[in-house]
């Protein structure tokens, strides 16, 4: 992991510390939270989308499916929280290899269907299936850890932002590996890939299996947090979201996916008094960076600040 | 006997709808040698290396590597096995470094799971250092040190071909497939390139099956030469009686009239 | 009887949408190798301008027609003008399909600034007693769309076959190298078959608001069935979209009439799922086909 990488560490760190002491205002903090759910899957989406150069139109149903199963799986059967959780991971990644296994098969566009359908597949089977139908359900157990419950928004504020620094510094090993090198050569050329004995379609799935999780852990901290949940927040509406942050982030690198999540969960506060807006304006934003900052906000910081240097 | 013979061809034909790309072809590559295969464009020689090293099927026959076959192995397993190639068309990683290209072909020999991976264990680290100095040797080996962290897609096409054999050796190879290596390279180039694919012979041990143009290149480093001509093998030989063959003769130059 | 047929009918009435959708999506493939996803949000500019014009401004019937076509033209020709022509060279899959979903968001974003989250519709084309066959009341809206998608389908057979300017669409879908040393503007091709696609998913808008309402979210569910209607018989392959479209709408109207309403929307996503995991030539294609394509 490079020296860069490892100062933006620090500096994150650095910042989640102070941000709630410095803050008092515990609405931002929610907001806050809600970024570093956000962040969670969309670090997940970029690995899959910019470096095993995947996509998926479907992570809301991993998302979903993590929330859905954390929840019932701690009220209704009364199982701790973190054995909750990670049973919904369990759950989550099953789903992840059902799905892999056919879709990973195909290409580009029917890959995108198909990963659409299943979040559509998910979202109908919540709706339908799931506890309180489209009402959705609530009095689901507060985060728990060791015994202590978590409750104020500053527990949750550093809860879910140490998820986020740990998965990043996870995930920048992972890239800086040779399983990370493996991702970018399948990206260049899958046929070099292969003959250089790699098994794509296993680290296709691997890679899957992965973004879902990471999907799935936020969804289950969501639903611990917000302690009520309904299948409204797990449509085809959220996985587009999912992708708007790894674009506007910048699909090449994973420090895109914290800043994509930051800009979309702070967006719809920016629009409060435009609702009509927003649907609008995200198209608007959505369609501008294809056309003219397709790299994303990251990758093209990361390119000025080279070219300033090298005058 | 056939402990000699790493790589046997037995039968091999692919059509394309109507067109038949491969008809037939048989012949055996050697332990040890320099086996090339030519003949005129559209013969069906790179149709064939893709059948060997996987890529593509045979409507029907053998690839007998070993003694064993291996027509139902996939590219990734047969690389496992010992088959290593380079492309015709270049197939680099154009947005990794040299020193990276040749890494990725020490993957296989080195695969951590995703776990450790990310957990970035000592035993990770160490085996990353491993890598990297097992790479810088290849890259000695070929001479692209000097390149070693260059973006693979700002090389020349002469280092390019280099990068594509350092990767190839990367995945310690019993078998070596080039297709056209030489393709695009300069006098001196090419004949550098002869004599790495000599060392590679003998040196490092590996037998080399090489589809090429270069007449020059071939006639000089060849051991054994198979003509292919329409999908057909026509000829095959040492390099001098194939010169002298008049069928060779024919299929490159037309018959006369 | 009388159930199985109302079902049937209702099927045949929402599966011309889909036919319309998948025939869309056909032509735009045909000649982009690109999958349309703002497909579906053409049927609802159909159904929404129509009701603009026809019942807010009250414009005559024909001259709302005419006009909300145009409307569905000229957002098709900007889609492709200023989004699909810049990015189709760089030949970034992704891409591509990203900036056709970004579209499809922009444009439900416009409509429903525009016309809010409120269903509307207007009057049927003719009024009138009902059909009834069996003890199944046919609408006589209901024979206006299967009409009209009959006779939409027929003006294209005959637009890609018997016309020059088709026959020069349908030569870039089989080989654009050879359809350009022949010199057709492919280019054109290209916009020609946006504006096609975009003019067929408004007429179907047109025809069913009468009969099912038209909101401005409906376009992703169009969408998605559409394609699954195109996949169905193949994708690119005109016909196939047809009996998919139909066949599509008929098994959705007997699962909400003898199943549960809820799962309705679960058997198009299910039939594309199946179809494209195990058969992805569809029905009617062939494997060969499918692997010729550029993407």
């Amino acid at each position: 992991m490079g020296k860069g990488n490892i100062l933006s560490l620090l500096i994150l760190t650095l910042v989640i510390i102070i941000f709630p002491i410095v803050i008092k205002d515990t609405y931002l903090h929610t907001i806050g939270i809600f970024a570093g759910i956000n962040a969670l899957v969309a670090i997940g989406l970029t690995i899959l989308m910019g470096y095993a150069g995947q996509i998926s139109l479907g992570q809301a149903a991993f998302y979903g499916i993590g929330a859905y199963i954390s929840a019932i799986l701690s009220l209704h059967f009364g199982l701790p929280v973190i054995l909750s959780i990670f049973l919904a991971l369990l759950v989550s990644s099953t789903a992840a290899i059902i799905l892999a296994i056919p879709a990973l098969r195909l290409k580009g566009h029917y890959l995108a269907v198909a990963t659409l359908g299943f979040g559509e597949i998910i979202h109908i089977i919540l709706h339908e299936w799931g506890p309180g139908g489209p009402s959705g359900f609530g009095d689901i157990p507060k985060m728990n850890l060791f015994g202590y419950t978590f409750t104020s928004t500053n527990d949750y504020f550093y809860l879910v932002w140490m998820c986020v620094v740990v998965i990043m510094i996870f995930s920048l090993n992972l890239i800086n590996s040779m399983t990370g090198k493996a991702l970018q050569a399948m990206h260049g050329s899958e046929i070099a890939t292969q003959t250089a004995g790699i098994n794509l379609t296993k680290l296709k799935i691997k890679v899957f299996i992965l973004s879902s999780i990471y999907a799935s852990l936020a969804g289950a901290m969501y639903a611990h947090y917000v302690t009520f949940l309904s299948p409204s927040s797990f449509s085809l509406f959220h996985s587009v979201l999912f992708l708007m942050m790894v674009v506007i982030g910048g699909i090449s690198n994973i420090w895109g996916g914290i800043v994509g999540a930051l800009i979309i969960t702070i967006l719809p506060e920016v629009l409060r008094g435009f609702k009509e807006f927003d649907i609008l304006l995200y198209g608007l934003i959505l369609t501008l960076f294809l056309l003219f900052m397709r790299k994303g906000l990251v990758p093209m910081t990361i390119d000025t600040y080279k070219r300033w240097i090298h005058r | 006997m056939d402990s000699q013979i790493t790589i046997k061809i037995k039968n091999i034909s692919k059509s394309f709808g109507g067109l038949k790309a491969l008809e037939n072809v048989s012949f055996s590559v050697k332990t040890g040698q320099i086996h090339a295969l030519i003949g005129p464009n559209g013969a069906g020689k790179t149709t064939l290396m893709n059948i060997i090293s996987g890529l593509e099927t045979a409507d029907s026959g053998e690839i007998i590597f070993n003694d064993k076959p291996i027509n139902k192995l996939p590219p990734e397993k047969r690389t496992k096995i010992g088959i290593a190639r380079t492309f015709q068309n270049l197939e680099l990683f154009g947005e990794m470094t040299v020193l990276e290209n040749v890494m990725v072909g020490m993957y296989l020999k080195y695969e951590t799971g995703f776990i450790k991976s990310g957990l970035m264990l000592n035993s990770v680290r160490k085996v990353q250092k491993d890598i990297i100095t097992k790479s810088l040797n290849i890259l000695d080996y070929v001479g692209l040190n000097h390149r070693k962290n260059e973006y693979a897609k700002n090389l020349p096409v002469g280092e390019q071909r280099l990068l594509e054999i350092a990767r190839a050796m990367a995945a310690d190879p019993i078998l070596m497939l080039l297709d056209e290596p030489a393709a695009g390279l300069n006098i001196r180039e090419t004949k550098n390139l002869s004599i790495l694919i000599k060392n590679l012979k003998e040196e490092k041990q590996i037998t080399l099956l090489i589809v090429e143009h270069d007449m020059e290149l071939i006639m000089g480093i060849s051991d054994t030469i198979t003509v292919l001509n329409f999908g057909k093998v026509i000829a095959e030989g040492d390099p001098l009686s194939i010169q002298k063959n008049p069928d060779v003769i024919t299929a490159y130059l037309g018959e006369e009239d | 009887m009388s159930l199985l047929l109302q079902f049937l009918f209702s099927g045949l009435t929402t599966g011309s949408v889909y036919a319309l959708v998948g025939i869309g999506f056909n032509i735009v493939y045909n000649s982009t190798s690109i999958l349309n996803l703002a497909q579906g949000e053409f049927v609802v500019i159909g159904g929404l301008m129509m009701w603009f014009f026809f019942v807010g401004m009250k414009l005559p019937f024909a001259t709302s027609v005419a006009l909300t076509l145009t409307v569905a033209a000229t957002v098709a020709l900007l889609m492709e003008r200023l989004t699909i022509k810049p990015l189709l060279k760089k030949g970034d899959l992704l891409l591509m399909i990203m900036v056709t979903i970004a579209v499809s968001i922009l444009i439900r974003g416009l409509l429903m600034f525009k016309f809010g989250k409120d269903p509307y519709t207007y009057p049927p084309f003719t009024e009138g007693e009902p059909l009834v066959i069996y003890g199944a009341v046919i609408t006589q809206q209901t024979l206006w769309v299967i009409g009209i998608t009959a006779l939409s389908i027929v003006i294209l057979y005959l637009f890609f076959n018997k016309t020059m300017l088709g026959r020069a669409m349908k030569a870039c879908s089989l080989d654009i190298k050879a359809a350009r040393l022949m010199g057709i503007n492919v280019s054109n091709m290209v916009m020609l078959s946006f504006i096609i696609s975009g003019l067929i998913g408004a007429i179907g808008g047109i025809a069913i608001t009468p009969i099912s309402l038209m909101e401005y979210d409906k376009g992703a569910m169009l969408s998605v069935k559409g394609f699954c209607a195109a996949i169905m018989g193949g994708l690119g392959r005109g016909r196939g979209a047809v009996v998919g479209g139909f066949t599509l709408g008929i098994l959705e109207s007997f699962t909400a009439g003898y199943i549960h309403s809820g799962f309705k929307d679960a058997v198009a996503l299910l039939i594309m799922l199946f179809i494209l995991f195990f058969r992805p030539a569809g029905i009617f294609g062939k494997t060969e086909t499918l692997r010729l394509r550029k993407f």
